[in-house]
């Protein structure tokens, strides 16, 4: 391909591909139009690094869903489950492996919370793969069946988790050092938030690189934007579709252990309860967009926090409002996929 | 005669309740290039969808190659070596022309040759390498959706309607590079609604109305016989030029 790109691009004055910046410059516009309004820098910092952890997990357990919708065409009632399992999967760690979390190490500690993302993601994986093979793949190209279908899945699937783990709420212990917060002057930031961005920009630049740099990810753009013509070029598109759902179950399994610890407890409904953030989050973001995704995300984080101090009687529409102004002025959102 | 590299054997295609093709049958000899003409609505670009596998023949066969093709999946069809650029061209907009190519490109990298070969048939392509194939006009996407059929060798391309919505300049570009694939050796056959480029370029024609062939045989001597123009086409070579 070298070769290819070489030969190719010699010519003296290239066209520049042009970068939609303005979406990207809505994040530091936003934080930087809430300051005054905010006041206190050191109030501000604290609110901005956890809007940016909020925003963060969400985008981990909606980054598969967006990527499952933009490709496969797929509206997966039953995402939230696997945010609940994956959270629900720490507790196969948690057991036998207590100690590491009460110990006063760093190291074991992320090793604990790297051993519960790995055991997690695995689990969704091939919950998902059996999703897909069962409930969803006999309802492809039928919205208001897999509506149903998904949210019957759900319904199953959470009683299932009650039968295993039982319906009474299950508090599950952060790891020693990441408790409390680093304090820098008047500035407190829980060290826990400052893990889930480090792990939500670890993934979103795994994906980007993904999606960017490798065959398979040019294939899943391409399949998101003409599947037929991704066939008609050799490639067998139904196995890409299985690989995607279960990477996107996957992606949820690691939102959900993250979003676990956040809230130190677990609820079989926990990931249904995060679905309405979700769902906005990708129809803000541009459907199978996971920039947009990403994007969205810390938008709707941000402003949740910003407007949650600041007037936190419409703390619980600002969502709505976030994804009304955006849809007014971006109807198809903030990165519209070209099929959508 | 050499058996054809294609052959559809009394295929029949439905779509839903409709039942479009009614029994087509022709063959498609290596190296040629086939040009099927006839009106809109007349099953040209069922037929190429049919060869592809992106619908199903109800009844008849498909041979490619001395292999039965009928039921085979449209991945599987397209590595036996049949490339396919469709009406609508298929190209991947936000993916950049490099991207589109690459992708095409099943077997990893590109020769150099080849490259510069595929390349030298659209040299405008070159200009806008880096840059998304949403940004070009509709002669360059039409162009980059024929390179992307050519990205690799391929046995045989279905090319449907390349001229459509093109300005004349570009249709003699097209032309041209029809002319070029031919001289290469390339089987092609090409669903067209120009009569004087399928006049241009056709080795052979088929004819369909109605879900059928209706007429099969040299283009050179549908060029010559203008009648048999007017009978089957409703037009005349003089008229398109």
């Amino acid at each position: 391909m070298s070769d290819m790109t070489a030969d190719a691009t010699t010519a003296a004055e290239l066209p520049r591909t042009k970068t939609d910046w303005v979406p990207l410059a809505l994040v530091p516009a936003l934080a930087l139009l809430a300051l005054p309004f905010v006041g206190e820098p050191s109030t501000w910092v604290t609110l901005t690094v956890a809007g940016l952890a909020m925003g963060m997990m969400i985008f981990l357990m909606a980054s598969g869903l967006t990527l499952v919708f933009g490709l496969m065409d797929i509206i997966n009632f039953g995402h939230g489950v696997f945010i609940s399992l994956g959270a629900y999967a720490t507790l196969l760690v948690l057991g036998p492996l207590a100690g590491w979390a009460q110990a006063d190490s760093v190291g074991l500690n992320l090793a604990l919370l790297l051993l519960c993302i790995l055991v997690a993601m695995a689990v969704t994986g091939v919950v998902g793969a059996v999703f897909e093979r069962v409930i969803v793949r006999p309802v492809y190209g039928s919205h208001l069946k897999q509506i149903l279908v998904t949210m019957g899945g759900l319904i199953v699937a959470e009683q299932a988790i009650h039968a295993i783990w039982g319906a009474s709420p299950i508090p599950i212990p952060l790891p020693e050092t990441l408790r409390g917060a680093f304090v820098l002057g008047d500035i407190v930031m829980e060290r826990y938030r400052v893990v889930a961005v480090a792990v939500g920009l670890t993934v979103f630049v795994a994906m980007q690189l993904m999606l960017n740099r490798t065959r398979i990810g040019l294939l899943i753009r391409a399949g998101v934007e003409n599947p037929e013509m991704v066939e008609a070029l050799g490639y067998r598109i139904k196995r890409l579709f299985v690989s995607v759902f279960v990477a996107g179950s996957a992606l949820a399994g690691l939102g959900g252990v993250m979003w676990a610890f956040y809230r130190q407890t677990l609820t079989a409904g926990m990931g249904m309860e995060v679905m309405v953030l979700v769902f906005i989050v990708i129809i803000i973001g541009g459907l199978g967009s996971v920039g947009g995704c990403f994007v969205g995300s810390i938008l709707v984080a941000l402003v949740a926090n910003y407007v949650g101090f600041l007037a936190p009687k419409l703390a619980l529409i600002s969502n709505i409002l976030v994804m009304a102004l955006v849809l007014i002025w971006r109807p198809q959102g903030l990165f519209p996929v070209a099929r959508r | 005669m050499p058996e054809p590299l294609l052959q559809l054997e009394a295929v029949q295609t439905h779509i839903g309740p409709y039942h479009i093709l009614h029994g087509v049958s022709f063959g498609v000899q290596t190296g040629s290039l086939t040009m099927l003409l006839g009106r809109n609505g007349a099953g040209k670009t069922t037929t190429l969808r049919t060869i592809m596998g992106l619908w199903r023949a109800s009844a008849g066969r498909i041979r490619f190659d001395g292999r039965d093709i009928t039921a085979s999946a449209t991945p599987d069809i397209a590595r036996a070596g049949i490339a396919y650029v469709p009406e609508s061209m298929g190209i991947f907009t936000d993916l950049t022309v490099r991207e589109n190519i690459v992708l095409a490109a099943r077997s990893g990298p590109i020769d150099s040759a080849r490259l510069d070969w595929m390349l030298g048939l659209f040299p405008a392509l070159r200009r806008f390498w880096n840059l998304p194939a949403g940004n070009l006009s509709g002669g360059q996407k039409q162009m980059l959706a024929i390179a992307r059929a050519i990205a690799e060798p391929r046995r045989l391309l279905l090319v449907d309607e390349p001229t459509k919505g093109l300005a004349p300049v570009m249709v003699r570009s097209m032309i041209e590079a029809f002319k070029a694939l031919k001289e290469a050796g390339e089987t092609v056959l090409l669903v067209e609604q120009n009569f004087y480029a399928a006049s241009a370029l056709g080795d052979d024609v088929l004819i369909m109305d109605d879900g059928r062939i209706v007429h099969s045989g040299r283009m050179s001597d549908l060029v010559a016989d203008q009648s048999l123009q007017q009978r089957l086409l409703g037009l005349s070579l003089d008229a398109h030029q």
